[in-house]
């Protein structure tokens, strides 16, 4: 229930949102203040609702590459590699190995391109200015690279059912070890700047400490999951693509607080970056597409999920097909929506200030909740 | 007491660590490109919006009116036409025309096409003041490349075929008839 103005009661209902500057797009949450101290935090979301599930109802398959990538415009390549898995897995595609291993360097060079933008717009939500300078210095390097085979910036549309729709070439695979050198040696940049920085510490330390059984109570997955110390990643729980084949860490914070988020993030970009050296170590040569995709993907009749790690936690497609191209339901699971979910609870009796650090440190992508 | 002034003492310090930094990348050489007065190079695989291939040779189109784009487009933002030259037996390419502002850049129509006759453009700077701006005639924006290619264009070229003669016929295709809105 979203609280009203109660004249008799000492308490402030204020709307934060839906134009936030550290709601990160359209999101409105509802809060009873007492003093500066939250009493109830209540979401409103929808205001993004662009009705993704129902045009993957209407569409074929091919139709719905361009609407994946919208939904998460900072990390829009998992959501393509769910996507394409999903119908692959219902169709029996096998996909070459190139390919595959071509998904999994873009998607992690992503994933670090997604953190880099959370690092930025976090330190931002607690007043830290200058970092974002520094993220998205690295950021632009990892958008020019993906620019560069994908053609384009943020919204990619690559992955194609049975592959990928265009080839690495030697000025990306060059650029892209310049870059995993060059980032290596900026993680130490980052520490000196942020990590160490008192005021920094003063206010996410011991701040919206989530408990492990709350995490399993609203079902939150990815960095939120695991800075609560469950080492809980799609990529290692239930492989999918090649990354059984890769040697990384899950790294995992026990604290649960905002720091812990935020570490379990900066820890997690060094190993995709990992990721990346090995497959493009291992790059095998051959075909990105598989030779013969029929031209109608005909769906089922039949069902399947496929979980994939988004860079904010699981996301999930549930495909039900009905013998046509069209699939009779998409269901997507994405990952915010459920990561938003344990606000309320987590934020009764804290000031609002550290509210705004702890909106922050759940990483919430508005568009993927309202899809 | 002695934490007491350890922990300023730390706080202080660690300040100071980040404004080392801070003053390590003052003076390095700016990141940003200062744009309009430099200009960063646009990379090849770039995706603007579609155009039709240019054969800078003989100044021809290699579109075969199969409306095939049109139909894997999932936005309906391609309306293709062509029309039979008299006592031909191909179909030539009168009109073609792309509503970019419903386009999502998808990449669809390319893929689609079986002779390769569209390609991704490397325009990023656009900017209209209507959303008729972004109505494109793409095969007037052939021509214009032609001219700056320096070759005549030959595109929806309705002359008649030296053929024998047939009975006249003149068959107007018009699946694509979905006008432009607005
Ligand atoms: S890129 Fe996609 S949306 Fe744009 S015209 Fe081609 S098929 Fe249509
Ligand atoms: S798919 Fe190619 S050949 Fe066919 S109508 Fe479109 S541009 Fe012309």
């Amino acid at each position: 229930m979203i609280p009203r103005p109660d004249p008799t009661l000492e308490t402030l209902v204020l709307n934060m949102g839906p134009q936030h500057p550290s709601t990160h797009g359209v999101l409105r949450v509802v809060l009873k203040l007492d003093g500066e101290y939250v009493l109830e935090a209540h979401p409103v979301i929808g205001y993004g609702h662009r009705m993704h599930e129902k045009m993957g109802e209407v569409r074929n398959v091919s139709g719905f590459y361009a609407n994946v990538g919208r939904m998460d415009y900072a990390g829009a390549l998992s959501f393509g590699h769910g996507h394409v898995l999903a119908v692959e897995r219902m169709l029996g595609i096998e996909v070459p190995p190139r390919a595959e291993y071509i998904r999994v360097i873009t998607t992690e060079l992503n994933r670090i391109a997604s953190h880099l933008l959370w690092f930025g717009a976090f330190l931002l939500d607690l007043g830290a200015f200058t970092p974002i300078l520094y993220s998205f210095d690295d950021r632009e390097y990892i958008l020019d690279l993906l620019e560069h085979v994908t053609g384009a910036r943020l919204t990619f549309s690559y992955f194609r059912v049975g592959g990928v729709n265009r080839d690495l070439d030697e000025r990306f695979i060059q650029g892209t070890r310049v870059f995993i050198r060059r980032m290596r040696s900026r993680f130490e940049v980052y520490h000196k700047l942020v990590t160490g920085n008192v005021i920094f510490r003063k206010r996410v330390e011991g701040v919206g400490v989530i408990s492990p059984d709350m995490i399993r109570k609203y079902g939150a997955t990815g960095p939120v999951a695991r800075g609560s110390g469950i080492p809980y990643d799609i990529r290692r729980v239930e492989p999918y693509s090649v990354y059984s084949e890769f040697d990384f860490d899950i790294p995992t914070f026990p604290e649960g607080d905002c720091f812990a988020r935020y570490r379990v993030r900066l820890a997690e970009m060094e190993q995709s970056l990992r990721i990346v050296e090995q497959a493009l170590d291992r790059l095998p040569d051959g075909p990105v597409m598989v030779e013969k995709v029929p031209k109608k993907l005909k769906l089922g009749p039949g069902e399947v999920y496929q979980a994939v790690e988004a860079a904010r936690g699981e996301l999930g497609y549930y495909l039900v097909g009905d013998g046509t191209d069209v699939p009779y339901r998409l269901k997507i699971r994405p990952p915010s929506y459920s990561n938003l979910s344990l606000l309320n609870e987590l934020a009764e009796g804290v000031l609002l200030a550290d509210l705004v650090a702890i909106m922050g440190s759940l990483d919430l992508v508005i568009p993927e909740i309202d899809r | 007491m002695i934490r007491y002034f350890r922990e300023i003492f730390e706080g202080l310090w660690s300040l100071l660590v980040g404004l080392k930094v801070t003053g390590r990348f003052a003076l390095a050489p700016t990141v940003t490109t200062h744009y309009p007065f430099d200009e960063l190079e646009v990379t090849p695989n770039y995706r603007g919006h579609i155009d039709l291939v240019v054969n800078p040779k003989t100044g021809k189109d290699k579109c075969i009116v199969c409306m095939m784009c049109q139909r894997a487009c999932p936005s309906g933002c391609i309306t293709v036409k062509g029309q039979k030259p008299e006592g031909a037996k191909k179909r030539v390419l009168t009109e073609y025309r792309l509503d970019f502002t419903k386009c999502s850049l998808c990449g669809n129509c390319v893929e689609a096409c079986p002779t390769s006759a569209i390609e991704f453009s490397h325009e990023y700077n656009i900017a209209g003041t209507s959303r008729h701006d972004f109505h494109y005639d793409l095969v007037e924006r052939f021509r214009d490349r032609c001219r700056t290619l320096g070759v005549e264009p030959k595109i929806a070229d309705l002359t008649p075929v030296a053929t024998k003669p047939k009975p006249e016929r003149e068959k107007t295709e018009s699946q694509g008839d979905r006008k432009p809105d607005g």
